[in-house]
C-alpha cells in the first residue's frame, strides 16, 4: 500500500469512528481530493465534515483551534508546508498556549497536515520543512509521517493526546509504499524498539557501529546511505526514526544510542537551528561521556531551494550526503 | 448652552432600567476606577485595559446572549466578564495573582477562560476561533450563537476578513460585536482605517447594525430581533456601537487632547443615568463602591495563586 493510501485511509477511519471530527482544507473535496490526493473520496462519503476552505491559512487553523476548543476534533490541511508561516500565530499563540495559559489544562485536538520537503521542483516558496520553526513552543507536538508507521494508529493517538500537533508529511513519501512484515529490501529489517519509534537494522539489531537518526520524510535517503555504507565501506549502521519529533521521546532512543557510541541526525531541513540541533543536545546531555564523538548533523546547505533540478540537488540533503558525512566522521 | 439642554432632554428619555442593570453598570465603573488607583499606588503586576464609557454594551447584550452561547472577549474585556458572570472577587485575583483566581493568576487580565467565555490578547486572532465554534454549534447545538467583542483597531487584521468570509460562505451564527470608540491605543481611527466597517461587512453579504445608543433598554429593543434571526436562520451578523472610550488605552498613556477627552465624556451613558435617574443611581453607586471596596480589601489580603496544571 502506498503511503498516500495508508494516510487516506487513516483520514477515512477517524471521520468514520469521531463524528465530531472535521477535516479542512483548501481544494480538498472530491473531485479534486487535496493537491496530494490525500483526502481523496472523504468529502463524498463525509460531505459536512469535510471542508474545502478559502485561501486563508491563518483563519482555517484558527477555524481549527474553535472546533477542538468546542469539543470537536479537528484536522486541517495546509496545502504546502510553507503556508503554515500564514497560520503561526494562531498556532504559536493561540492553539498551543490555550493549552496551558488559562491555567488548567484544556483540552485541544488539532492536527495541522503539511505536506513538506522539496525534490519536485516547486521551487523556493513550495519545497521547505519548516519544522524548525516550531520546535519548543510549549503545548505543540511535531510528528511526521514515515513508511513504517501506520498513520491508522497514530492518527488516532495524535488525536487522543489531546494537544495541538503539526504532522509533516513529505511529499516524495506519499508515492511510496509502506513497509510490512519487518522486512525492508534484501539486506535490511526493522522492528519498533520502542512505541513510535522504528528501526531499520542489518540482521541483529544489537551490534552495530553507528547510528543515524532521521524523520521519516528522509526515509528513502537514509535507507540508500545504509546500504551504501554495508556494502561499500563495511560499515554498520542502524537507523531510527521517530514518529515524534517534538518532544522527543529520548529515554526510548537511548539504550540503542548508547550500544553504538556513534551517532548522526539526518534531516532535510536547511542547516541553522534545525531540529538536529534539538537531538543533539539531548543525546549530549544523556551520553556525553560514553560517545566516542559528538552527535553529528546532515542537512541541507543554508539555501533558499532553488527550482532547477540541478540545482535543487545541490542544496538539499542527498543519500551521498549522509554516507559521505558517515565515512569521513568514522574515519576520523 | 443650548447642547447642553439637549442633552439632558435626552437624559431625561431614557428608558427605565433594572436596579441589577444599573447595578452591574457601575460596578463595573468602579472596578475598573479601582484597578487604575491600584496601578497607581503600585500593587498590579504587568498592565490592563480598562473598558471606562463602554461598560453598557456588555451589559446591555447579556439578555440577549445567554451562558449557552459562546462569548469571544479581547484585550479590554473586564466588563464583558463581569456583565456575564457578575464575579469581581475572581476576575481581581486572577488579575492580582490571589487564590480563587479564574485562571490561577495564568491569564491575567485578557487571558480568561470560563465555561463558554474566553478571551485572548492577539488583535483579531479570536475570530477564526469563533468561526469554528460557530460551525459546531449550527451543526451540534442549532439555535446557540457565538458573540465575539471586537475594536475598531482590529479591522486592520486580516483574520477579520477571514473570518467574516467562512462565516458568510458556510451561513453561521456568529455576532461580532464591534466596540468602535474612536481610537486603536493612541492612532485615531481616521489615521488607521480608510473607508467603513459597514462597507467593509456589507463586502461579505452580512448584516450590518450601528448604533449610537448609549440607552440599555433601547439597544435591547434594536438588536433582539437581528440577534434572534441570528440565531434562527444561522448567519453572521455584525453589530457596531459607536462607543467612547472615556479612560485611557492602558494606564496613564492617553495623549488625546483635552477637547476629544471631554467629548467622550460627554457621550458617557454614566452622566445620562446620573440624570435620568439620581437618586436611583446614587443609591446603586453606593452600593457598587462598597461591593468593590470590601472585594479588593478581601482579595489583597489573599494568598498567592498556585499553579499546578502546567
Amino acid at each position: 500500500m502506498r503511503v498516500v493510501d495508508n494516510l487516506n485511509l487513516a483520514l477515512r477511519s477517524v471521520l468514520e469512528r469521531d463524528p465530531e471530527a472535521y477535516l479542512l482544507g483548501e481544494d480538498i473535496v472530491d473531485p479534486y481530493g487535496g493537491a496530494f490526493k490525500v483526502t481523496k473520496g472523504l468529502s463524498s462519503t463525509f460531505p459536512d465534515r469535510v471542508l474545502s476552505t478559502p485561501l486563508s491559512e491563518g483563519g482555517i487553523v484558527g477555524v481549527g483551534g474553535g472546533l477542538a476548543l468546542a469539543g470537536s476534533r479537528a484536522i486541517v490541511e495546509i496545502m504546502f508546508a510553507d503556508f503554515v508561516a500564514l497560520a503561526f500565530d494562531q498556532i504559536v499563540n493561540f492553539a498551543s498556549k490555550s493549552v496551558s495559559m488559562y491555567g488548567k489544562r484544556v483540552p485541544m485536538p488539532l492536527v495541522v497536515r503539511c505536506p513538506s520537503g522539496g525534490g519536485r521542483g516547486y521551487g523556493p516558496t513550495h519545497s521547505q520543512s519548516p519544522q524548525k520553526h516550531f520546535i519548543g513552543v510549549p503545548g505543540l507536538s511535531l510528528y511526521e509521517i514515515s513508511p513504517f508507521h501506520d498513520n491508522q494508529a497514530l492518527l488516532p493517538a495524535i488525536l487522543r493526546r489531546a494537544v495541538p500537533a503539526l504532522l509533516f508529511e513529505d511529499k516524495l513519501l506519499y508515492g511510496r509504499q509502506m513497509y510490512t512484515e519487518g522486512v525492508v529490501d534484501d539486506l535490511l529489517q526493522y522492528d519498533f524498539p520502542a512505541p513510535d519509534v522504528a528501526r531499520v537494522f542489518v540482521e541483529t539489531p544489537d551490534e552495530c557501529d553507528c547510528v543515524l537518526i532521521a524523520p521519516g520524510g528522509v526515509s528513502q535517503r537514509a535507507i540508500g546511505a545504509v546500504r551504501r555504507l554495508l556494502l561499500e565501506h563495511e560499515i554498520s549502521c542502524q537507523l531510527l526514526i521517530p514518529a515524534r519529533l517534538y518532544p522527543l521521546p529520548i529515554e526510548a532512543l537511548l539504550p540503542v544510542l548508547r550500544g553504538a557510541g556513534s551517532v548522526f541526525v539526518a534531516e532535510e531541513s536547511v542547516a541553522g537551528g534545525t531540529w538536529g540541533h534539538e537531538v543533539a543536545q539531548l543525546v549530549h546531555r544523556a551520553l556525553w561521556g560514553e560517545l566516542r564523538h559528538p552527535v553529528t548533523l546532515i542537512h541541507s546547505q543554508d539555501s533558499i531551494i532553488p527550482t532547477a533540478g540541478h540545482l535543487e540537488e545541490q542544496v538539499l540533503l542527498q543519500e551521498t550526503t549522509i554516507c559521505r558525512t558517515v565515512v569521513e566522521t568514522l574515519r576520523d | 448652552m443650548t447642547s447642553a439642554v439637549a442633552t439632558a432632554d435626552r437624559a431625561k428619555e431614557r428608558t427605565p432600567l433594572t436596579d441589577e442593570d444599573l447595578l452591574l453598570l457601575l460596578m463595573i465603573r468602579r472596578f475598573e476606577e479601582e484597578l487604575l488607583r491600584l496601578f497607581g499606588a503600585g500593587l498590579l503586576n504587568g498592565t490592563t485595559h480598562t473598558c471606562l464609557g463602554q461598560e453598557y454594551v456588555p451589559v446591555a447584550l447579556r439578555t440577549l446572549i445567554g451562558l449557552e452561547d459562546f462569548v469571544f472577549s479581547n484585550h479590554r474585556g473586564h466588563g464583558h466578564y463581569l456583565a456575564r458572570y457578575q464575579d469581581l472577587r475572581g476576575l481581581l485575583a486572577e488579575i492580582m495573582g490571589r487564590e480563587g483566581a479564574v485562571c490561577n493568576g495564568v491569564g491575567g487580565s485578557q487571558h480568561i477562560l470560563r465555561d463558554r467565555y474566553l478571551s485572548t490578547g492577539v488583535q483579531g486572532q479570536s475570530l477564526p476561533v469563533a468561526v469554528g465554534v460557530a460551525l459546531r454549534l449550527k451543526h451540534a447545538e442549532p439555535g446557540r450563537l457565538v458573540c465575539a467583542h471586537i475594536g475598531d483597531g482590529t479591522w486592520g487584521e486580516g483574520s477579520v476578513y477571514e473570518a467574516l468570509n467562512m462565516a458568510a460562505l458556510w451561513r453561521l451564527p456568529l455576532l461580532v460585536v464591534v466596540e468602535h470608540n474612536g481610537i486603536a491605543q493612541s492612532t485615531p481611527t481616521t489615521a488607521q482605517m480608510a473607508g467603513t466597517i459597514a462597507d467593509r461587512v456589507k463586502a461579505f453579504g452580512i448584516d450590518h447594525h450601528r448604533t449610537e445608543s448609549t440607552d440599555i433598554g433601547e439597544i435591547r429593543a434594536e438588536l433582539d430581533p437581528m440577534i434572534q434571526r441570528s440565531r434562527e436562520a444561522s448567519l453572521p451578523l455584525v453589530v457596531e456601537f459607536a462607543t467612547h472610550r472615556v479612560g485611557p488605552h492602558s494606564k496613564g498613556d492617553d495623549t488625546r487632547p483635552p477637547d476629544v477627552i471631554e467629548r467622550a465624556e460627554a457621550h458617557d451613558w454614566h452622566r445620562s443615568y446620573a440624570t435620568a435617574f439620581p437618586e436611583r443611581f446614587a443609591h446603586a453607586d453606593e452600593r457598587a463602591r462598597s461591593l468593590v471596596e470590601e472585594v479588593v480589601a478581601e482579595v489583597q489580603d489573599l494568598p498567592p495563586a498556585v499553579w499546578t496544571e502546567q
